[in-house]
């Protein structure tokens, strides 16, 4: 099953190597990751998604538990949460296909960041269901260049995930 | 307060720790740190003749005392050469804080001389590591580094120090922080109660109960009350090749150790067992052999420091985090005044485990008759009976360690000093060399090989320039043994590159740096060169005996089966 487990981890040198080495050394799968500072300027929260069964997600939560620059972590999809990525996105558009393009991009709610003459850059968030519906709506038009931001995630309703 | 530089920051911070030793090898990144060692008389630098070899002299110092062991190396080679070390105390949670010079501040990711990412290198095998970043962070990294190094579940702590970080010209107040809070680190006290509870119910009501006991109970200073459970309820203890010396070997209840070349009686009870009470082991692959037939019968409690330990390979039925002694401590107060559900299966239970014994009684392996080749096993037995089983013991690896675990018999913790998780040739004589220099008075026996000896052998050169005593058993069977054995097992006896057609003269070896040593062949020869080696307890002295190179390590588990298929000697197996 699919894990996303958000991190409270120490704004060290290097505190970002140790969990990146850490999936590596103990064969744990990441799918995505995504790391930036918090409010608090010592902190910094990194989300990762991986895949596993619930005896290796079970390893994989105490192993970064026991990582020293590691304060906190919740696995949020043990619980009810909101998820989000972002993408950014070249397709090719030219002559019929740009109202297409624009149609189809109003649909997912995305929005057209940057154009030139024959492509358009657009924007879009959501799940990564849904980031993979577009990418599959824009194949045939021709995709030129994707760049997802990887999962990043909230509980919903009273949780907080701070000291 | 008082102004320091960097370097003078580190040699106060040491003494202010408490270290008596630090064991190292001067290079151009350390070298304001050796100039500051040289102006204090506080704490004493070894020089030994590698690195490699101060990681285990600081390792085998720890293991033997449970303070943290410290080691000081250079930058680039100096700390490359430590990585088998830090590596070997990791596997088995061993206290370490190595302090490593580093190109100036300035050079670093330039390529500079002698310059390595070694806080990169040891990323996998450390528990933390620090960077120095400013000269006034020192005292307060290298508190950090004690309490990370020795508190939890142990393990080496690097710290990374450039160059610049000790200049002489650059001085800051320094003070040792008296205590250390990390909001990110905070080991657990004692075990959940309410599991703790349901443990004690599940060991009342076992019918064939058998502890199984691990390294943590020896560094969790754990060993009396272990025994002191252990003997009111009465239940058989096997302990991990890490846990040996944790309850007395010769006690009837102690079954030995189990796994790939543990008892047969200790085989036999695990895989029948119907209660595993476990603390401080983490159910390696050398102890479970093939883990989907393991203990079919058996429900789990698992007690340990560290979480990812529990259920890590094998599911335990009752989980528990905690020290090893504030849990077992806990138990006895439970135990107290109740009695055994079943006391008439537990007295079946004995029955069966002394059958497991009768059955392997003296079949052990054949010792040699005089004149004929001696057998590793009966020098092990010889030194254990002229050392009264009290001497500090280390060891190689391969065939002599574990000879030297099946038949050298402990009575005490902290004794046992051998590389259980990463099994590292060349570990022996370091080791025991650290030893011998914090417990002068007592004996130091080294097992080795002559294959593993060879890998750090010029430390002979640190014992003779601090007239170390140690004495070096060489069971010397001119191959690597084990690797020999699993040659003979395995690849129908093709020794490929297990054996050594040019052997040095150990005897002139020895004698280049002004040592003793004694060739011995027949069991003849044996007793009265072994009395010459305990002597004198402060000399060196070298027994190079010529062991039969046929011999092979008994009992043995069959790959992939489960904890009682065993071969029980070349031409037996259940």
């Amino acid at each position: 099953m699919r894990h996303i487990i958000s991190i409270l981890l120490e704004n060290e040198p290097g505190a970002l190597s140790r969990i990146v080495g850490l999936f590596s050394q103990r064969n744990f799968n990441i799918e995505t990751l995504n790391v930036a500072p918090t409010e608090d300027a010592t902190l910094s929260r990194l989300t990762v998604t991986t895949v596993g069964e619930d005896k290796v997600i079970e390893q994989i939560t105490k192993h970064l538990n026991k990582l020293i620059d590691v304060v906190k972590l919740v696995d949020l999809t043990e619980g009810s949460h909101i998820e989000r990525e972002l993408m950014l996105v070249k397709v090719k558009a030219l002559g019929a296909q740009r109202d297409e393009i624009k149609r189809t991009a109003d649909i997912f709610r995305a929005q057209i960041v940057d154009i030139t003459p024959s492509l358009y850059t657009i924007q879009i968030t959501g799940d990564t269901g849904k980031l993979d519906a577009f990418l599959a709506a824009m194949q045939p038009v021709g995709v030129l260049e994707v760049a997802r931001t990887g999962v990043s995630g909230i509980a919903r309703g009273e949780k907080v995930l701070s000291l | 307060m008082e102004l320091l530089s960097g370097a003078d920051m580190i040699a106060r911070a040491l003494h202010d720790e408490g270290v008596e030793y630090i064991y190292g090898y001067p290079g151009g990144a350390a070298l304001h740190i050796y100039d500051a060692l040289f102006r204090q008389d506080k704490v004493q630098h070894i020089l030994v003749r590698h690195e490699q070899a101060a990681t285990h002299a600081a390792d085998g110092y720890a293991r033997a005392s449970g303070k943290p062991g410290v080691v000081l190396v250079t930058s680039g080679p100096g700390a490359t050469n430590a990585v088998t070390g830090i590596a070997t105390a990791y596997m088995d949670s061993i206290p370490m804080v190595v302090l490593c010079g580093q190109v100036a501040s300035h050079l670093i990711g330039e390529d500079a001389f002698q310059e390595t990412d070694i806080v990169g290198v040891t990323r996998p095998i450390v528990k933390h590591s620090f960077s120095i970043r400013h000269p006034s962070e020192i005292p307060g990294v290298i508190k950090k580094a004690f309490y990370l190094a020795g508190s939890g579940r142990p393990g080496p702590v690097v710290i990374d120090i450039p160059k610049d970080m000790t200049a002489p010209t650059e001085r800051y107040e320094y003070s040792y922080p008296k205590k250390v809070r990390m909001r990110s680190y905070s080991p657990v006290t004692r075990g959940h109660s309410g599991q703790i509870k349901k443990a004690v119910e599940l060991m009342l009501k076992a019918r064939r109960p058998l502890f199984f006991t691990g390294g943590g109970v020896v560094s969790g200073r754990a060993c009396e009350a272990l025994t002191d459970l252990v003997r009111r309820l009465g239940f058989p203890i096997t302990t991990s090749l890490m846990g040996i010396g944790a309850y007395p070997q010769g006690d009837r209840q102690c079954l030995g150790w189990p796994g790939m070349h543990g008892s047969y009686e200790s085989n036999n009870a695990m895989h029948h067992t119907d209660l595993i009470i476990c603390i401080g082991a983490r159910f390696d692959d050398r102890v479970t052999n093939n883990t989907s037939k393991f203990c079919p019968t058996a429900k789990i409690i698992h007690v340990d420091i560290d979480p990812s330990s529990v259920s890590k390979t094998v599911r335990a039925d009752v989980p528990i985090v905690g020290p090893a002694d504030a849990v077992i401590n806990e138990m006895i107060s439970l135990v107290q005044g109740r009695e055994l559900a079943n006391p008439e299966a537990l007295a079946a239970w004995w029955t069966q485990i002394d059958g497991w014994r009768a059955e392997r009684e003296g079949k052990l392996y054949e010792p040699a008759a005089p004149g004929e080749p001696l057998k590793p096993q009966q020098v092990v037995e010889a030194v254990h009976r002229v050392t009264r089983g009290e001497a500090f013991v280390a060891t190689d690896v391969g065939q002599h360690q574990m000879f030297a675990a099946q038949y050298y018999k402990f009575e005490l913790p902290n004794r046992w000093i051998t590389s259980g998780g990463l099994g590292t040739m060349g570990f022996g004589f370091p080791a025991a060399m650290g030893i011998k220099m914090s417990y002068p008075d007592d004996e130091v026996v080294l097992f080795t090989g002559e294959g593993s000896f060879q890998m750090m052998m010029q430390e002979f050169s640190t014992c003779k320039q601090y007239g170390v005593g140690v004495k070096i058993i060489n069971l010397n069977n001119q191959s690597l043994g084990m690797v020999r054995q699993w040659q003979d097992l395995n690849y129908k006896s093709r020794h490929s590159h297990s054996y050594m057609q040019s052997l040095p003269d150990f005897v002139q070896l020895a004698g280049a740096y002004g040592f003793r040593a004694i060739k011995v062949h027949t069991v003849e020869e044996l007793e009265p060169a072994l009395e010459e080696v305990f002597r004198n307890k402060d000399e060196l002295v070298f027994l190079d005996v010529y062991v039969d190179p046929r011999e092979h390590v008994y009992p043995m588990q069959v790959p992939l089966g489960s904890m009682r298929d065993m071969l029980l000697t070349k031409t037996e197996r259940t």
